[in-house]
């Protein structure tokens, strides 16, 4: 082995391969090290804008981790009482928590304090975004079936612990936005039945709002809750290697290989430079924009609030569900208190969220498509799994504008009352819109992409027959991007036919309603014969 | 193959059976793959001019990311954060961001500008594999499993099997037990139903506890209020604020309607309420004082004070508690008790 690889570093023309060779060599004679490179090292990933989302995510997570280790070494998250003496005038003398306190040394006391503080912030919102569009990315072009079922869950819990990191970040610096922020989840644990009070109780270790909870917040946020999700996001790459990434249709990609740049160098250098343009890309953001001025808010008090609150964006659709819920929806029942008004809006969201995660198995379920898929479709190509996302988009749209339903209203100048009662009626409408305006748009879209691979585009250039007639001419598509529009899958609705005992199940017929459902309104992709007969 | 070891009940290695397409039509008529294109040929490929400008190109983003994190070093010292001056930490923070933020921005579009004008662009090809192991592999995972079950005996001593299953659901107990310190001894229930406020409990303005006269409060006014001696409290004063948050208004006599049982509850149209939202315990801040109406900013729950505080609109089911008040003999407002009721959102045990 030492004499192949010294053999090489002679033979090579850089300088410093003799070196590398040597590093090389000590390394692998102690860690086997070659034979990970033997696996990885030219392993090829396809590219595709799309596929970056994922990346974004994983380097924003980076740099949350470094600028968070920077915060915990200034941040001290203590309850207790103090009083302001740093250097920031118009809270001067103000009682507030130690948590708090540090928070503002931290802004304005410590040099890049601030920098890192919004760097973190910004980072935060960045995470949990480009999570939710890598989602929305895999779910619409179908990448979450079958091998990655399993990936697609794993996903699911690491963009939930994103929010739960993402909200116990917020409350931290016990300012008087975030306080009410805790002030609503009291409320809302409060609300449940037969365990409320207590886990209220223990949760923040004496009645609301307590001197525990921002310590305990703290342990979750930085120790918990990230080393779960640390571990979460390993297999979630482990099984991204051993799946391999997915492709779109091109010419020579099938759903037997995979077409790309190698690992090295090509792909290293693309992703390892492209951590840096997102750290870079925070970093100025934190430098120019504000994010999260815990300084106007002042301290938590239970008593004032400022109108306009408003919780970081991801949180707000759970926000806005509240808001929906029309009054009065409470009652007693057998001497207990049903707060209906904090559980259906509860129910609900847990129900959406379900969905999203099972999804992939319902549609597995549904199509008893059994093969492994590596091909992502054009969303296009699946018509109803479109419009089904489209509905789920505009559902958690609507709750979305409900959390900012007073700022709308006095931007438009509407009246609350009228915001709210639309979002209502949008609530339940909206989501049916979405659904069918978005199948027929992709019934249409791939009705035209059939005309244009039968019979070219429209090449805009008018010719006239020697008979006097006019035409235009229509230019044929090449081979490979003919292959573009043809390349997907084709289902029909499932028949009912009795089983091995004669009997039609009700699994059975519910399965082939969904199908019918599902593929009733279809079109076929371009076949041979048809291209053949076009042709001519 | 590998040899069947005895009492291997598990059929032996065949090729992976072809998975079911389901209910996807499998067409004899498919259009055939045009394979892969041609090489595409970058202008750094063909003149050797330009791979050298895209080499100085690329190590100029380089050399200036250097000079970004340096100038992040030097505007650390140079602008340093002068106490009370809010101008000095917004320079420190854009001088110092904007030079990291060139420092690693120059090696990102540094490195993607390498990858992309000079390093071998053509694609590869990998060829993918199901993700099922081979049969083989497959076969002798089972037989593993299966030789490690005969040899445990797990399936076969059901009596240890059934015990293992039932200690490790209990192992946890202990966890669950421990986590009851998490708070004190005390019951919360009866802590959540009662206030500060008591029979001759001054109200006063909050934060600095001066005592309201009756005479102070005039038509159309609003204040907020805490109990006498919360102001002073050093132990669990946000805890009581949190309960005993009270707005104080004065409306015209005629414009208030009021229950009979609550006729006393009231001073010459000065009316006592919970500051705390019946829904989710938000303070409910904003009052409109033409409508008499109160919106809590946090959900929009509308209440009606001249109305007993009814909800008009919003998630809240119930009305704002009211604080029976009048005056003591100085002219000073006072509470004639604590609530009748519990304050801030519903919860389970409310009407026990």
């Amino acid at each position: 082995m030492s004499t192949t690889l010294n053999n090489q570093a002679k033979s090579d023309v850089g300088p410093g391969m003799r070196f590398t060779g040597a590093a090389a060599n000590y390394l692998d004679e102690r860690t086997s090290a070659s034979t990970a490179m033997k696996t990885l090292g030219r392993k090829i990933f396809p590219d595709h804008w799309s596929f970056m989302l994922g990346e974004v995510a994983l380097y924003s997570f980076i740099v949350i981790l470094i600028s968070g280790t920077f915060l915990t070494f200034f941040f001290d998250p203590s309850m207790t009482e103090v009083e302001y003496e740093g250097s920031y005038l118009p809270l001067k003398g103000i009682e507030m928590s130690v948590a708090y306190h540090t928070s503002l040394d931290l802004s304005f006391d410590i040099r890049g304090g601030l920098l890192m503080r919004q760097v973190h912030h910004w980072a935060a919102l960045l995470f949990v975004a480009s999570i939710g569009l890598h989602m929305l990315r895999v779910f619409f072009t179908g990448a979450f079936r079958k091998p990655r079922e399993l990936n697609w869950i794993i996903g699911f819990v690491l963009f939930i612990l994103a929010m739960a990191e993402g909200f116990t970040g917020y409350s931290l610096p016990d300012d008087l936005l975030s306080g009410n922020g805790l002030r609503i989840i009291d409320g809302m644990i409060k609300a449940f039945p037969v365990i409320g009070v207590w886990m209220s109780y223990l949760f923040f270790g004496e009645e609301f709002p307590g001197v525990d909870v921002i310590p305990r917040l703290y342990v979750l946020h930085i120790m918990l809750l990230p080393a779960i999700l640390i571990a979460t996001l390993a297999i979630h790459m482990v099984l991204l290697v051993v799946n391999k990434h997915t492709q779109f249709a091109g010419p020579g990609r099938t759903n037997d290989n995979v077409v790309g740049s190698p690992v090295l160098p090509v792909f290293a250098a693309k992703a390892g430079g492209f951590f840096f343009l997102v750290f870079g890309t925070i970093m100025l953001i934190a430098s120019m924009f504000t994010i999260n001025p815990i300084w106007n808010y002042g301290p938590y008090d239970p008593s004032p609030v400022s109108a306009g609150t408003q919780p970081d964006w991801y949180i707000g659709f759970a926000d806005g569900a509240l808001r929906l819920v029309p009054p009065g929806w409470e009652f007693v029942l057998l001497g207990h208190t049903w707060s209906m008004n904090i559980l259906a809006p509860t129910i609900v969201l847990g129900l959406f969220i379900v969905l999203v995660a099972l999804y992939p198995f319902f549609e597995a379920w549904v199509t008893g498509d059994k093969r492994e898929h590596h091909i992502a479709d054009r969303p296009r190509n699946a018509p109803t799994r479109t419009a089904i996302g489209a509905a789920g988009v505009t559902f958690y749209a609507v709750l979305w504008a409900a959390a900012s339903s007073d700022l709308i209203a006095t931007h438009f100048k509407l009246t609350i009352e009228g915001v709210i009662t639309s979002l209502q009626v949008l609530f339940f409408l909206a989501p049916v819109l979405a659904f069918v305006i978005t199948k027929r748009t992709c019934l249409a879209l791939q009705r035209k992409d059939r005309e244009i691979a039968l019979h070219g585009y429209e090449s805009g250039r008018i010719v006239r027959l020697p008979g006097g007639e006019y035409i235009e001419v229509h230019e044929q598509l090449e081979d490979s991007e003919r292959w573009r529009l043809l390349d997907y899958n084709d289902y029909k609705p499932l028949t009912v036919r009795p089983n091995d005992q004669g009997r039609i199940t009700v699994g059975t017929r519910i399965r082939s309603g969904f199908s019918r459902w599902f593929f009733e309104d279809r079109v076929m992709p371009v076949g041979q014969k048809e291209l053949d007969e076009a042709k001519h | 193959m590998a040899t069947k070891p005895p009492g291997n009940d598990i059929t032996s290695a065949m090729p992976a059976p072809e998975p079911s397409p389901g209910t996807a039509i499998v067409s004899s008529d498919t259009v055939a793959n045009p394979g892969l294109p041609g090489e595409h040929v970058r202008v750094t490929d063909l003149d050797p001019k330009e791979e050298k400008k895209a080499e100085r190109r690329i190590a100029l983003f380089f050399s200036l990311s250097i000079i970004g994190s340096v100038i992040a070093a030097v505007s650390y010292v140079i602008f340093p954060i002068i106490p009370g001056d809010m101008a000095s930490v917004r320079a420190n923070n854009m001088f110092v961001g904007l030079g990291a933020a060139i420092g690693l921005l120059g090696v990102g579009i540094g490195a993607v500008h390498w990858a992309k004008s000079l390093m071998h662009g053509h694609e590869l090809v990998e060829e993918r594999h199901p993700t099922r192991g081979s049969e083989e592999t497959r076969q002798t995972a089972v037989e593993m499993f299966t030789q490690a079950n005969k040899e445990s005996g797990f399936t076969r001593r059901s009596l240890v099997r059934n015990t293992l299953i039932g200690a490790l659901v209990a192992t946890p107990i202990p966890a669950v037990a421990l986590f009851r310190d998490l708070a004190p001894a005390a019951d919360p229930i009866a802590k959540m139903k009662e206030t500060m406020w008591a029979k001759g409990v001054r109200l006063t303005k909050d934060p600095s506890g001066v005592p309201i006269k009756a005479s102070e409060v005039t038509i159309g006014s609003a204040f907020q209020v805490i109990p006498e001696g919360l102001a002073e409290l050093e132990h669990h004063r946000l805890e009581e604020k949190a309960k005993a948050a009270v707005l104080l208004m004065r409306l015209p006599v005629e414009d208030l309607v009021e229950k009979p049982e609550r006729a006393s509850w009231s001073y010459q149209g000065i009316v006592a309420y919970s500051k705390i939202c019946t829904h989710v315990g938000c303070p409910v801040a904003l009052y409109e004082q033409q409508t008499h109406h109160l919106l809590c900013p946090c959900h929009q729950s509308e209440f009606d004070v001249s109305n007993h505080c009814e909800v008009i609109f919003g998630p809240a089911a119930r009305p704002l508690p009211q604080l029976p008040i009048t005056v003591d003999a100085q002219g000073y407002l006072v509470a004639q008790s604590d609530f009748t009721e519990p304050v801030g959102p519903s919860f389970w045990e409310r009407e026990l």
